[in-house]
């Protein structure tokens, strides 16, 4: 007795956890940076579907853009790739 | 990576939707701004659409092309003059009327329209919430935008 609300819901949440993983697991710092800003924007959407719109555009501009185009800047100063540590 | 190489600047492909997506994104921000009593939204986060499209710029062009248009020290004094502004305005609610932030434009043709019941939908309303909004949509975008700015300058004198 799920509603398709409620999927919805789940889907968006899981989906977020997947980016997080993903931009956590990730050799290449650019591309973790865009898993960070799909995982910002899913939570932007899931802000919108628990009718907080406010929060929501809040979030979508500065967690999405904002934070992502810093650390662009970032990784254009210092290096794209991570590099293995020795142990 | 030979975009580092040159002088900050991404590919062709980021430069050109880039520059053709900000108008839209600035009409966005203005909207979301004045319509901020009405409608979700507000101040902060229409400043913060408006400062997404000028770091997009700095993110695709590099700082050393946007800097020609978009000064450091001018994206400091809009931000000082938004402070002022909404400050100012508090403080002539003092002055005139009866308290700090008085709604004193209420009554008056500028935005003073106030419809009895609850939100209409009118823009001609809601006294001074409209000035402040716009006040605080100064600074919130200069000020973002100041701070990504900055850090893309000594980013690029590291080099």
């Amino acid at each position: 007795m799920i509603d398709l609300f409620s999927i919805i819901l789940i889907l968006i949440s899981a989906l977020t956890i997947i980016a997080s993983i993903i931009s956590v697991l990730m050799k290449d710092l650019l591309s973790c940076v865009i898993a960070l800003a799909i995982m910002s924007l899913l939570l932007s959407l899931y802000f919108y579907m628990l009718h907080a719109p406010d929060v929501a555009i809040a979030e979508a501009g500065v967690g999405a853009c904002i934070t992502t185009a810093i650390f662009i800047v970032a990784i254009k100063a210092t290096e794209r790739y991570e590099k293995e540590e020795e142990r | 990576m030979s975009e580092e190489k040159n002088n900050g600047r991404m590919s062709i492909i980021v430069r050109t939707i880039a520059s053709s997506v900000f108008p839209f994104i600035v009409i966005f921000s203005f909207y979301i701004i004045m319509h901020g009593h009405l409608t979700p939204g507000g101040g902060f986060q229409g400043g913060s659409v408006a400062a997404s499209a000028i770091v997009m710029l700095i993110a695709a062009y590099g700082y050393r092309k946007v800097d020609e248009r978009v000064k450091e020290n001018s994206l400091a004094c809009i931000e000082s003059i938004g402070a002022i502004i909404f400050v100012a305005v508090a403080f002539v609610g003092l002055f005139m009327a009866a308290s700090f932030m008085y709604n004193f434009l209420v009554g008056s043709p500028f935005f003073g329209e106030i419809p009895h019941g609850g939100n209409t939908g009118i823009l001609n309303s809601g006294g001074i919430l409209p000035i402040l909004n716009i006040a605080v949509g100064l600074k919130v975008m200069a000020g973002l935008s100041a701070v990504v700015a900055v850090m893309a300058l000594s980013a690029g004198e590291k080099k």
